[in-house]
């Protein structure tokens, strides 16, 4: 038995070695290829802020200049579009995560009848398209007369923001040591105090990224907010609208500045937590 | 304690009912007064009036079946791709990622953080007429000398493929990264080919991350209308661009209200298929 499956594994394992080769490499050239697949408009969009264009369209390359860094809020309505889609996002953030902590806590933390319907709730807005949230919203402040403007926006946006934080939230809390809890109110302390001494400082980073992804698809919604937004007009809007009569290089200038703001936030937090993972591995 | 036991009993209601409360009133209600509307007969100017108008889902079905049927295709091929495209990439990403998961992972996220509108933008500059990728394929002869890439159902859906591609990555990664490497090693160790290890083992056990991924992809990009606005041309409008146009342009309130509850319809119908095929692909794999 050994005599025979002896030379054949050795064969496989050498087939295999040269297969493997084969493949980690083509995989690996492969998935470069994918990441600047997904990395090219990006780069198009950062280019084309330093373009020059001669017509109104920013479609051609005609030129390398700083001017729309320098101004860019030259074009009228840009800067309004933008300061409105940070308040939105600001307050719609803050309040869909205390909404979506608490549903978090009661989800995970206590039995109670009517989990399943909870659930089934949470789970129904991320799996409708964003037309049928839009549209439904504005069917519910048309028949209700609702002044369209600042507070439909928000609506909306709260509304679609819940289900992100619940989720993002209890997958943190999950993973969470209950002793710690118990711990602390067996020294003395009662619920309250236990869940701002011992649960909030633990479950702080949950809440700080359920905070920054409701901010981010807040500020990149546009369905739901075209539905709702009256004649309000958040970035998004102003995009949308720009694209038509072709959109100014100040839009990439924007474009740009969010992503790296938020791609140097995120690649800080990654290296941290290398970092420390590294250090504990070390320890 | 009995006082302290029904104050815990009472808790979760307490922490469940302001979330709630807001998700029935902006989400559950909403969808009924879309249903109302749904039914209702009239015009925008006379009013329109509550009529058991079920003759409005017969016109939105008949009246829009190409779009409907456009939609549902365009968000089937664009899920196929994104599958297709993603699923080396995740696997790449889950085991040979290393320590470098989480920095490579970002760089699949990192195109959401450029709004939505100005990606696309971006892909319309890129397959505009005069841009490289229509210049090199009218060279090689793919494209004839006048043939144009925007305005033509690819555009639209290498958009949609692009959009949503991340839908489909993550959690496909989420499902690959969890495989103990112990059952492939064991397979190969019962003389499995590489290749058959990964049919046997690999991709069965990545199969939960495949169902997220082509529904988290396919019921958004079915919705979709801004590939179709802005890389398409009327002929390749989506159900998504008819239900806007009506809602807000044309303020055909029914008729609009209808075709998103076909929408809905078609999707929970495109899933259940896709649930059963996928279940009992599992039984007889």
């Amino acid at each position: 038995m050994n005599a025979i499956a002896a030379p054949a594994s050795a064969r496989n394992r050498a087939v295999g070695g040269a297969w493997a080769f084969v493949r980690r490499h083509v995989l690996t050239v492969y998935s470069i290829l994918v990441f600047t697949y997904l990395m090219l408009p990006i780069g198009v969009v950062i280019a084309f802020s330093f373009n020059n264009p001669t017509g109104r369209f920013n479609y051609v390359w005609d030129g390398f200049t700083l001017d729309n860094w320098k101004n860019w809020d030259g074009v009228p309505g840009l800067r309004s579009a933008m300061v409105l889609s940070i308040e939105i996002a600001v307050v719609a953030s803050v309040l869909a995560t205390v909404l979506g902590t608490l549903i978090a806590l009661a989800l995970v933390r206590y039995g109670f009848r009517g989990r399943g319907a909870t659930n089934l709730l949470i789970f129904l807005p991320l799996s409708t398209p964003e037309i049928v949230l839009g549209a439904s919203l504005l069917t519910l402040f048309l028949n209700l007369n609702f002044v369209f403007g600042f507070t439909t926006i928000l609506i909306a946006h709260v509304m679609f923001c819940i289900s992100f934080a619940v989720v993002t939230v209890k997958a943190r809390l999950i993973g969470f040591d209950r002793h710690l809890e118990e711990a602390a109110m067996d020294l003395g302390a009662n619920e309250w105090a236990t869940f701002r001494k011992v649960t909030l400082p633990l479950i702080a980073p949950a809440i700080l990224a359920s905070l920054l992804l409701c901010f981010a698809i807040s500020i990149d919604d546009f369905v739901v907010t075209y539905f709702n937004a009256g004649p309000r007009i958040t970035f998004p809007l102003f995009v949308w609208g720009a694209a038509r009569i072709g959109a100014p290089p100040q839009v990439n200038v924007i474009g740009s500045v969010i992503f790296l703001f938020a791609v140097s936030a995120m690649v800080t937090n990654v290296l941290v937590q290398m970092r420390r993972e590294k250090a504990r591995a070390t320890a | 304690m009995g006082v302290l036991h029904r104050h815990r009993s009472l808790t979760p209601y307490l922490l469940l009912a302001p979330g709630l409360l807001y998700l029935g009133l902006f989400f559950v209600v909403p969808l009924g007064f879309l249903a109302y509307q749904s039914l209702e007969s009239g015009s925008f100017d006379v009013g329109y009036a509550f009529t058991w108008a079920w003759g409005n889902y017969w016109d939105a079905i008949r009246g829009y079946r190409g779009h409907f049927v456009r939609s549902l295709e365009y968000a089937g091929i664009a899920t196929a791709l994104a599958l297709l495209v993603s699923y080396p990439l995740a696997y790449w990403i889950a085991f040979r990622g290393g320590r470098w998961k989480n920095l490579l992972l970002l760089f699949i996220v990192a195109p959401f953080f450029v709004t939505y509108l100005i990606r696309t933008l971006a892909w319309e500059t890129i397959l505009a007429d005069q841009g490289p990728v229509v210049r090199v394929l009218r060279d090689v002869g793919v494209l004839g000398p006048n043939g144009r890439l925007l305005a033509t159902s690819v555009a639209v859906v290498a958009g949609i493929t692009y959009n949503f591609l991340p839908f489909m990555a993550l959690p496909l990664y989420v499902s690959l990264e969890q495989i103990d490497q112990r059952l492939v090693e064991a397979a190969q160790d019962l003389y499995a080919s590489k290749w058959r290890a990964f049919l046997r083992v690999t991709l069965p056990l990545s199969l939960p991350g495949v169902v997220a991924g082509t529904l988290l992809t396919f019921i958004p990009a079915a919705g979709d209308f801004i590939n179709a606005q802005l890389l398409g041309s009327p002929r390749q409008h989506m159900i998504g661009n008819v239900i806007q146009s009506k809602f807000l342009e044309l303020t055909d309130y029914p008729s609009a209200a209808s075709m998103s509850f076909v929408l809905m319809a078609a999707i929970l119908l495109f899933v259940a298929v896709y649930a059963r095929a996928v279940g009992t692909e599992k039984l007889t794999g």
